[in-house]
């Protein structure tokens, strides 16, 4: 899979993604988008569904795997809710195609910025806070690979 | 609008509504509609009120000491338990024993007459709409002993299938554990019809009161129940709480659970002798103060009328049911013929997940998920349900903006 956003930082998609979403005035308008966003999430292929691959939680379950690809840590992942499936969508973009480094030190501001931080919630255990949660293991275990 | 029901004026609606501050207030700016309560009711002045009196007024540890705060703590917190005594119907206040909940009455019993009475090869019966609460104490006792988990099927409605009940029956049977009312389904399952037949077989019942002792007359005594658990804070009262009921023939008979303070008679480093009913099963120092706000929760119900209560949520039921089942993809998951205030439905290729954050956007609380009903869940072969439910304080009104909301969901999901 080829970088999302092409050249641009982690902070760069950020600050892109909080100025779409600075369209919205209401929250129809910004689920709206979420939801497309969950319906353009790229098929993630079933072989890739396994147990070891679900971020599990009590509502919906979640699907991610990471694979690194010239020093560069990609990701894909699914859900059964649509809602979910563009929180994963939206972290993707903001992530997948950097380096392990870069995707370790990164600060998900936007995640508040955009008003999203309800998702971060203990009860939405399978929303952002757990999802980047995996996305960072995965960093950290391509990176400690790089080293040794 | 008007109000279409012929239990409360809207007046006294509007005066329940007051009593619950909680209910006052905007979400993501609209007025909350709380249809989570199922999973806890919201608590009146009289509850939160207790609990302030308790602590600012006359907080002490009870029984023991022989000072003003401590008698009028005690005397408080035993009023609860005639409360109970009252509410159930039980013969005596020894019978009342205070529990964190209902799971922990029931993981008391399965501790205490269970492994004191259940060895190899001995069956205890469960349905299949049992909360996990209804399930694993009874695994673990089964992992333990030896013994065998039985499980009641039910019907598509969600009604348990009574003929295949009696099959499961044999004198192998010890305990049957049945919840009165579903969680996930709303069912109101034959509870009499079941205690009876389990005694016929000299097994004892467990009923777990839980969903149904906000809604339902309990009457210990008429039902011959052995076992009733029910937890404060889905009837109007304080988390963390709740009370167990048991015959006085049985606990006699039954072992300590948690061994500490309060539970004993006498203590030297070579024997302990514990204390009688119903401390013995209470060791350490309670929750006083939200067991004395229990008895508040209780006078609100019985001043407003369990009965007048069950009739206004049967309406609301019964309205929010017609109206839903209008909208094009969805299933209500439980049409039993006798239900209380439980509606939940899934809506044709659309995760309840999704439902649940939308309606929680336009300020409706509901629950969606799995309910902790797994295996209910696996025999409806669905993840999990939306689950609107209902109390005194909820409203037509409320219903019609729970509908309109579902069909905006829809609207931006399809």
């Amino acid at each position: 899979m080829q970088p999302l956003i092409e050249n641009m930082t982690i902070n760069e998609i950020q600050e892109d993604i909080i100025s779409d979403f600075e369209l919205f005035d209401d929250w129809e308008g910004k689920y709206e988008y979420i939801i497309d966003l969950g319906k353009q999430l790229p098929v993630m292929d079933d072989s890739l569904k396994t147990e070891e691959n679900i971020i599990k939680g009590c509502q919906s379950i979640v699907w991610l795997h990471g694979y690194q690809k010239d020093g560069l840590v990609y990701y894909v992942g699914d859900s059964q809710a649509i809602i979910v499936k563009g929180l994963v969508s939206l972290l993707l973009k903001v992530l997948s195609g950097h380096t392990p480094e870069e995707i370790l030190n990164a600060d998900l501001f936007f995640i508040e910025k955009v008003g999203l931080a309800s998702h971060l919630a203990q009860t939405r255990s399978n929303g952002l806070a757990s999802m980047a949660k995996q996305m960072k293991t995965y960093a950290l275990a391509f990176s400690s690979k790089e080293l040794n | 609008m008007e109000l279409m029901t012929s239990v409360f004026t809207s007046e006294e609606i509007e005066k329940i509504r007051a009593e619950f501050p909680i209910l006052d207030q905007e979400i993501n700016g609209k007025k909350l509609i709380y249809f989570d309560n199922a999973a806890t009711t919201q608590k009146p002045n009289v509850v939160i009120n207790a609990i302030h009196d308790y602590y600012a007024g006359y907080n002490a540890n009870i029984h023991r000491g022989i000072h003003h705060l401590a008698e009028k703590a005690t005397g408080a917190f035993e009023a609860t338990r005639e409360s109970i005594r009252a509410f159930l119907n039980a013969s005596s206040t020894d019978e009342i024993i205070f529990t964190y909940g209902t799971t922990d009455g029931i993981n008391l019993i399965a501790q205490t007459y269970g492994r004191q009475n259940l060895g190899a090869g001995d069956e205890i019966i469960i349905s299949t709409m049992e909360h996990h609460s209804n399930i694993v104490p009874w695994q673990m006792l089964c992992e333990e002993k030896g013994c065998v988990l039985k499980v009641i099927p039910i019907t598509d409605d969600g009604e348990i299938i009574f003929e295949e009940y009696k099959k499961l029956l044999s004198a192998k049977t010890k305990i049957v554990s049945v919840v009165y009312a579903s969680n996930a389904l709303g069912t109101i399952n034959p509870i009499p019809q079941i205690i009876e037949a389990a005694h016929t077989h000299g097994a004892v019942v467990l009923v777990d009161g839980a969903q149904a002792v906000s809604h339902l007359d309990i009457d210990v005594q008429s039902l011959d129940v052995d076992f009733f658990c029910f937890s404060a804070h889905k009837l109007y009262g304080p988390t963390g709480m709740g009370a167990m009921y048991g015959k006085r023939a049985l606990l006699d008979k039954m072992p300590p659970w948690r061994g500490g303070g309060e539970m004993i008679k006498e203590v030297t480093f070579e024997k302990t002798t514990y204390n009688d009913l119903p401390y013995k099963f209470e060791a350490g120092t309670p929750n006083i103060a939200d067991v004395i706000a229990l008895k508040s929760a209780i006078d609100f119900v019985n001043k407003i009328g369990k009965d007048k209560i069950a009739s206004y949520e049967t309406e609301l039921l019964e309205y929010a049911t017609e109206k839903i089942s209008q909208i094009e993809g969805v299933k209500i998951i439980g049409t039993a013929q006798n239900k209380v205030s439980v509606l939940s439905f899934v809506i044709h290729g659309i995760h309840p997940q999704d439902i649940g954050v939308l309606l929680d956007q336009q300020a409706i609380a509901i629950r969606t998920g799995h309910h902790c009903t797994q295996p209910l869940m696996a025999r409806f072969g669905i993840p999990g349900t939306s689950r609107a439910s209902f109390a005194v304080y909820n409203t037509f009104e409320e219903i019609d903006r729970f509908i309109a909301a579902i069909q905006k969901v829809i609207k931006l999901l399809r």
